[in-house]
């Protein structure tokens, strides 16, 4: 009997092949917790930097298995090309947001060893939530990510506003995800499933009025999820509240997830009603661009804008799923995979705002940034063009691929509102350059840690460079897009 | 398709590297170290040494450019974007000629900034060398997404040339400057878009021959007006023009007349004229209004300025409106006139942007008040002054008369109402022309602070030099530079009239 177990447990354990990274992530992620708890706070370090590695090691798994769609439970758990960027781009921003976390939380004495500990947990229920293939798996992937967030949230247990900002993400993400539950519960009353797949079959071509109500729910805590008008209200709140480099994190990974999901369950879900829930993505994508480009014109506090900004950017990512074809969510991907870097690299700027007495974090702290940090008010200022979607900069083939999408589905509308938006948008971003070029120089920061130059730089270079070799993201990002359809 | 000549010379992709030799220059400066005075010299003569090889590598494309061949020359292909949109560059002699003009003036703005500009040196060479490259890819690039990039990206250079070297209102005039152009040209990337998917390309030549329905030409051209009327700029949209030319440094001033400006009516005959003849035919009406309104209109504003910077900026409003003017006529003489009025007034204009220059320099006053009797001081200035003044106004003898004559007598076969209207901009520009130099050279010179002022020192002489001789040589002689387009310009008057031909046997056109 023994003997029968032990022969058969490689070939069970086989099977689970496809979700190999995970079980690695997990299992990593609780023993870096053991040591962290057998060791304290000063390992922090150590595990910060064994954290990173896992992340690494986890991508290269993910990049390592099979090449085919592979599913498994049944169908919950999906790996196919798609999956797969999409995990790539949320360990890359994981991995980054550790990176860029260290000197930081040093510097405030708040080494914290959980830190590390609580974005690998959030991170594994991502890499989950990019693998959904049915409604709970979308549940417990978002539940697993979001309880981190609450806590990563207000990891600065002892500052009222990082604890505010906590209780306020924890509060409404609560609500969100009732209103998520509430969705899948409709969706699944009226189809009988809960596999993506099965709802499709279900669903057929028309759906009915019951399914519909479902989908608005299921949106609408995706979209709380991914920040889009009309969820949005607590981005800024959140955004100012939390530690910064905790900020970064949060506008890189799980933006990256939650669009995938958002992804995935409108296209594998309901592929044959994209009529019905067109019409709530082309509003969200509206209302989040023009609230995106419209409310960050007056903002003071550098994060605060950032959170319109991604608002705004999320806005123009959902223009490639409005359009509902593979070559929207090509958009998307390279979108997201842009996003990622133009993002990763401003806040690795933003938190080299540092002066002697601490942090700093007001727009006008910036001024005359090009004669007192010259190479940094250069990268800064190329990442806000690009965040401002000006050519040849990365930004710019960003919205130039969701855009194709939207004239290709017609939706003429959406497209021109959008590129306006931008205009809008561009303006803010250009305010930043010209505080930082044009008016006279504050006192100057102190030197930046290498890491964050490093993260700062190699983001600058790649949104500068990009255009150079733009093939190889464009191209894994259709083969990624192909695999939904 | 390639056009070989010169053998070997011919092997190397010769467009590319004028494109990007700039490029090089923004390496070097960028690997200069120290600070102050040595850095900024060494930056100075690398910009100098750089904008010079490329003006001299654009001579090559000049002398191996074959003027009896139509199709694009110097072609060069390679994967980029993926799909069917390349890295594509070439050149015909519509872009020819725009190109050489920008590598020609980069050198003079590189020595007219020489000892004006004494703070930022570094980047301030690194912004105009990025520019460099940015304009000659616009004017070379032979697919939409990469003409999109090129022109747009322009806009980042500028924005801080205007915005770091410029007068006391420079903010506001970079930020006009950078969103008016920007919101013009997001609906021509949607237009781009949609001829993406109507044509399945982006290539431009292969666009041109294409043939779009009637709708989607109507939409289009007006997504592409929008953005070039705004760069041009046409009447009602030029605003930000004045207010950019006032406060960028004379050098920026020099650019956004001389090139940037040129763009807007490069677009028109490479994009609106070839790919959407039907509804450039339709609308043609309309840009004779804002083209004769520019002219009429701009003179008159002009005659009041106060300021010099400002009185030139509304000129060059009025001049380009003859460029419009005669690429809407569509007949030969008036595209060809277009191209030649085009060449012509960024020489002009450049030069008397840089005369402004030399006495902001020496009194650090625009205002024309502030001057009167320099010829008394400045002998040499001043006759150089009247040189560009007359050529200004277009006077018989200098290049500024060969355009404004040829885009007027296209004009006129098309519509005599049209061209007898824009001819009275002539005289208006004789009116504030001359005045603006009977003001400033001519009279007594009574101010007690011009008392001291010096004439043209010989960087200053270096400068203009070449572009008086240039005026007058292509006043006297405009053969050559009409024989480079002349072909090029045929063909896309012939394609024109297949097109509109077509269409009438088809009853889509009413007239």
């Amino acid at each position: 009997m023994m003997m029968n177990l032990a022969a058969r447990l490689p070939a069970d354990l086989a099977v689970l092949q496809p979700i190999l990274p995970e079980i690695v992530l997990a299992l990593g992620g609780m023993l870096l917790l053991m040591v962290g708890a057998f060791a304290g706070e000063r390992a922090a370090g150590f595990i910060h930097v064994l954290a990173i590695l896992l992340l690494i090691a986890v991508g290269a798994l993910v990049i390592w298995l099979p090449g085919a769609k592979l599913v498994l439970f049944g169908g919950s758990f999906v790996v196919d090309a798609f999956a797969r960027f999409m995990k790539i781009l949320a360990l890359a921003g994981s991995a980054a947001a550790i990176l860029m976390s260290l000197d930081y939380m040093a510097a405030q004495n708040q080494r914290r060893f959980e830190y590390a500990i609580l974005i690998l947990f959030s991170t594994l229920g991502m890499l989950l939530l990019v693998s959904a293939g049915d409604l709970i798996a979308l549940y417990l992937g978002f539940e697993l990510m979001s309880l981190c967030l609450y806590v990563l949230a207000a990891i600065h247990r002892d500052s009222v506003r990082s604890t505010e900002a906590g209780l306020k993400y924890f509060v409404l993400g609560a609500l969100s995800s009732g209103m998520l539950l509430y969705g899948c519960s409709l969706i699944y009353g009226f189809t009988g499933t809960v596999s993506f797949t099965g709802i499709a079959q279900a669903a057929g071509q028309s759906g009915g009025i019951g399914l519909v109500f479902g989908v608005v729910f299921l949106f609408a805590g995706l979209c709380f999820k991914v920040s889009a008008v009309p969820f949005h209200m607590w981005t800024p709140d959140v955004y100012e509240g939390s530690p910064t480099p905790v900020t970064a994190f949060f506008a890189a990974s799980p933006k990256i997830a939650g669009i995938a999901i958002f992804i995935r369950a409108a296209v594998d879900a309901f592929p044959g009603i994209v009529s019905q829930w067109q019409q709530i993505i082309v509003f969200v994508a509206i209302a989040s661009m023009v609230l995106g480009s419209f409310a960050a014109i007056g903002q003071r506090n550098i994060k605060r804008l950032m959170a319109y900004s991604s608002i705004g950017h999320m806005g123009f990512a959902l223009i490639g799923l409005a359009a509902g074809t593979a070559q929207g969510v090509q958009g998307v991907l390279v979108y997201m995979g842009i996003y990622l870097a133009m993002t990763l690299g401003a806040f690795a700027g933003i938190l080299s705002m540092r002066r002697a007495e601490g942090p700093v974090e007001e727009i006008a702290d910036l001024a005359g940034l090009a004669r007192t940090n010259p190479s940094m008010a250069f990268f800064l200022a190329m990442l806000l063009f690009s965040l401002a979607g000006i050519p040849p900069l990365a930004g710019f083939f960003a919205k130039f691929y969701v855009f194709l999408a939207a004239i290709q589905a017609g939706l003429y509308a959406l497209a021109v509102i959008g590129v306006l938006a931008s205009v809008v948008g561009a303006y803010y971003y250009l305010l930043i350059v010209k505080i930082m070029y044009f008016d006279d120089p504050a006192a100057a920061f102190m030197p930046a840690p290498l890491k964050l130059r490093a993260v700062l730089n190699v983001a600058g270079a790649l949104n500068i460079l990009f255009f150079v070799y733009p093939a190889p993201l464009i191209a894994a990002a259709a083969a990624a897009a192909k695999s939904l359809f | 398709m390639v056009h070989v000549r010169g053998g070997a010379l011919m092997s190397w992709p010769i467009l590319s590297v004028v494109t990007f030799l700039p490029i090089v220059g923004v390496a070097f400066i960028l690997l200069l170290r120290g600070d102050g005075e040595a850095a900024s010299r060494n930056a100075r003569w690398v910009a100098l040494w750089t904008t010079l090889i490329t003006f001299a590598t654009s001579l090559l494309l000049l002398r191996y450019f074959d003027p009896s061949l139509a199709e694009f020359q110097f072609v060069e292909k390679h994967a980029w974007l993926g799909g069917a949109t390349l890295y594509h560059m070439g050149l015909d002699g519509i872009s020819l000629p725009l190109v050489i003009l920008t590598t020609f003036l980069m050198p003079i703005c590189i020595i007219a900034s020489w000892s004006v500009i004494q703070k930022r040196v570094r980047e301030y060479m690194l912004a105009f060398l990025a520019l460099e490259t940015l304009m000659i890819g616009t004017f070379s690039a032979l697919d939409l997404v990469l003409f999109y990039l090129f022109f747009e990206g322009g806009l980042i250079p500028m924005f801080l040339i205007i915005g770091v070297w410029g007068g006391p209102r420079r903010v506001y005039a970079s930020f006009k400057f950078f969103l008016y152009t920007l919101l013009g040209s997001v609906l021509m990337l949607l237009a781009i878009m949609a001829m993406y998917w109507a044509a399945g390309t982006t290539d431009i030549p292969t666009l041109m021959k294409h043939g779009f329905s009637p709708e989607l030409q109507k939409w289009a051209w007006l997504a592409f007006f929008a953005s070039f009327a705004v760069k041009l700029p046409m009447w009602p949209v030029h605003t930000w023009l004045p207010d950019a030319h006032v406060e960028a440094p004379t050098a920026g001033s020099v650019i956004l007349a001389a090139i940037l400006l040129k763009m807007g009516g490069y677009g028109f005959l490479r994009f609106s004229l070839p790919m959407f003849p039907l509804a450039s035919h339709d609308f043609a009406p309309v840009v004779f209004t804002l083209s004769v309104i520019a002219i009429i209109y701009t003179s008159l504003v002009a005659l009041v300025q106060e300021d010099m910077k400002k009185l030139i900026a509304y000129s060059s409003v009025a001049h380009m409106g003859f460029v419009t003017m005669g690429i809407f006529a569509a007949t030969t003489q008036g595209v060809a006139g277009g191209v030649f009025q085009m060449v012509s007034h960024g020489i002009v204009s450049a030069a008397l942007f840089l005369c402004v220059g030399v006495v902001y320099d020496r009194m650090h006053t625009r205002e024309i008040a502030a001057y009167g009797g320099l010829v008394n001081r400045m002998p040499v200035y001043a006759t150089i002054f009247v040189i560009f003044t007359l050529a200004n106004v277009g006077l018989p003898g200098t290049s500024g008369f060969v355009g404004e004559f040829l885009t007027l007598i296209g004009t006129f076969k098309v519509n005599p109402w049209v061209a007898g209207l824009a001819t009275t901009g002539v005289i208006l520009a004789a009116a504030y022309a001359l005045w603006l130099c009977r003001k400033i050279v001519f009279g007594k010179l009574e101010k007690p602070e011009l008392a001291g002022i010096m004439d043209l020192d010989w960087r200053e002489i270096v400068t203009l030099a070449p572009l008086v001789l240039l005026t007058i040589l292509f006043g006297v002689y405009p053969k050559p530079l009409l024989d480079l387009s002349a072909v090029s310009v045929d063909q896309l008057l012939e394609n024109y009239a297949r097109a509109l031909g077509a269409a009438k046997a088809a009853g889509l056109v009413l007239q």
